[in-house]
């Protein structure tokens, strides 16, 4: 199997926004895609991130206080996962939790090291 | 200060009833090389509960205040051991710990009502496995399931803390080696593997029924927490054996007359002087209904038949109306089931009463080269009373005398020392 990561993006404003009880429901909707991915063993893991940042720009001589995206752009999490495929690590980024809040979820396989 | 008093109360009272049950969970999520991380996880938490109720006053309800500090203490350790080796996170459903997308609500499935109940269950007949010794097994139920500290469980066993804390240390070595995981016994080994619980189960009830103890506090606890452990293998459907609803019948039985058993100075009544009066009838009548539950399937076990004699006792209105031939049936059917010298040498005292001393006495020639018997106090007091109903009271005497040298308890003494006294006056 290949590994994949996805890059998970936006969401951020919608989140902020919900009730407790809306949190805890999307929580479990984590708990059981995740779940099902670590039972097949294609969960290797992730994380969400946090919003602040710093970039390193113009070869690292300069240092901003956020990170260069934000909005939809804004990068809040990432999954590490095993696949057969590309198309079959899009298929299953098609179950995340993460499209509830209106993210964007991109696939990229990691170079193999060979 | 009464505020205090009552707080400490509640706390000692929902520590005995759920730090066993927390300790399994954690035990669960820590896996079971980390008993003592999940002990000390309980002991913390209802250390911050006193500190806490002490100044705030008590929480509306207190066992979801104590559950959930457990719970945050226990996602704080996971938060910072992440990457270390100390808990192992291979298992898929504890993977999902090591990710923020699924740690809480992981953690809360954890804590589910109905996870709780079969994880407690689990650690029970894991701490009963066979490679334990019955004396190791019943030592760590009390500290880990039922709340004891060290100093409690070796004051049970009239022993030093140092014995019991190299016992705990033996059994944790036991899970740690074995990498145990607590389970509840598949269909096909759940009644041998049951025994074996229910075996500990009723050595813990008489740790505290047996009038060893001058603790009365600690006695009433072992027996408290002996019958809180069988109940609970009552409450789900998986281990609701016969055998279990015939043991919870006799420990009601015993525990009725417990009241009746010594005067308020510890020394001991007889049976046939006991105030029958003041027994638990509560308590009976719900023996009677667990032994009625227990009366399905096709296994009669000890535990069947030692309920239905204790049921008999229980049952009499006077000593006199014992129903001494149906109790003769029961010992039979006991030593069918298993021949133990000790069951023999009850069923003479039976015969003792039903056909008196000669024969009682002719019974106890067929096991008078037994070597566990040679040992036991009663059987040496029983010739001293066959001995003396037969009238002669120097050689009872001199029975009476090993039986004081075979037992170390002072009521037990007392009591001897006092029929030998009436035999000299």
């Amino acid at each position: 199997m290949k590994e994949f990561l996805y890059i998970i993006r936006g969401g951020q404003e919608v989140y902020e926004k919900n009730s407790p009880e809306e949190m805890q429901k999307h929580m479990q909707h984590w708990e059981q895609w995740m779940g099902g991915l670590a039972q097949n063993g294609q969960l290797i893991g992730g994380q969400p991130l946090m919003t602040e940042g710093k970039t390193l720009i113009d070869n690292g001589s300069k240092v901003i206080d956020r990170p260069l995206a934000e909005g939809k752009e804004l990068i809040g999490g990432y999954l590490l996962i095993k696949a057969d495929s590309l198309d079959n690590a899009a298929d299953i980024a098609k179950g995340c939790p993460s499209f509830e809040y209106g993210c964007s979820v991109e696939v990229r396989e990691i170079s193999p090291m060979e | 200060m009464e505020n205090h008093n009552h707080i400490n109360t509640t706390v000692n009272h929902l520590f005995r009833e759920e730090s066993g049950k927390m300790v399994a969970v954690l035990i669960k999520i820590f896996g079971a090389e980390n008993i003592e991380l999940a002990e000390d996880v309980v002991q913390d938490a209802l250390v911050k509960a006193l500190e806490t109720w002490k100044y705030r006053g008590m929480p509306d309800n207190p066992r979801a205040w104590l559950y959930r500090t457990a719970k945050n203490k226990a996602i704080d350790i996971i938060r910072r051991n992440k990457h270390s080796t100390l808990i192992d996170f291979s298992d898929p459903k504890k993977q999902l710990l090591t990710s923020n997308y699924t740690l809480n609500a992981t953690m809360n499935n954890y804590w589910q009502e109905n996870h709780i109940k079969d994880d407690f269950l689990a650690m029970m007949y894991a701490c009963c496995h066979p490679n334990i010794s019955q004396e190791n097994q019943i030592t760590f139920i009390l500290k880990s399931l039922c709340g004891f500290s060290t100093k409690e469980v070796a004051k049970s066993f009239l022993t030093s803390e140092d014995t019991i804390s190299k016992r705990l240390y033996r059994t944790k070595e036991y899970f740690r080696k074995h990498k145990i995981k607590p389970t509840i016994p598949g269909p096909d080994a759940i009644a041998t593997k049951t025994s074996t619980v229910l075996s500990a189960i009723y050595l813990l009830f008489n740790e505290g029924y047996n009038s060893t103890h001058a603790d009365q506090l600690i006695r009433k606890d072992l027996i408290e927490q002996a019958m809180l452990l069988c109940k609970s293998l009552l409450s789900s459907e998986r281990t609701q054996l016969p055998e279990v609803y015939a043991l919870m019948a006799l420990l009601c039985f015993h525990a009725a007359r417990i009241q009746s058993r010594t005067t308020p100075d510890g020394e001991l009544i007889l049976l046939h002087k006991q105030d029958r009066k003041i027994w638990d009838k509560a308590l009976i009548a719900k023996g009677e209904e667990y032994l009625n539950k227990a009366a399905f399937g096709n296994m009669i076990s000890t535990f069947h038949l030692e309920a239905a004699i204790a049921y008999e006792h229980c049952n009499a209105k006077k000593y006199q109306d014992t129903n001494w031939v149906s109790i003769l049936s029961y010992y039979d059917l006991l030593l069918k089931i298993g021949y133990d010298p000790i069951v023999f040498l009850n069923r003479c005292l039976v015969i003792l009463e039903l056909d008196g001393p000669v024969k009682a006495l002719e019974a106890l020639e067929r096991v008078k080269e037994n070597k566990v018997l040679q040992q036991y106090y009663v059987y040496h007091a029983t010739l001293g009373e066959i001995q003396q109903r037969l009238g002669d009271h120097a050689k009872a005497i001199t029975y009476y005398q090993t039986a004081i040298k075979l037992t170390q308890s002072k009521q037990e003494q007392k009591f001897l020392k006092d029929k030998i006294a009436k035999l000299l006056n």
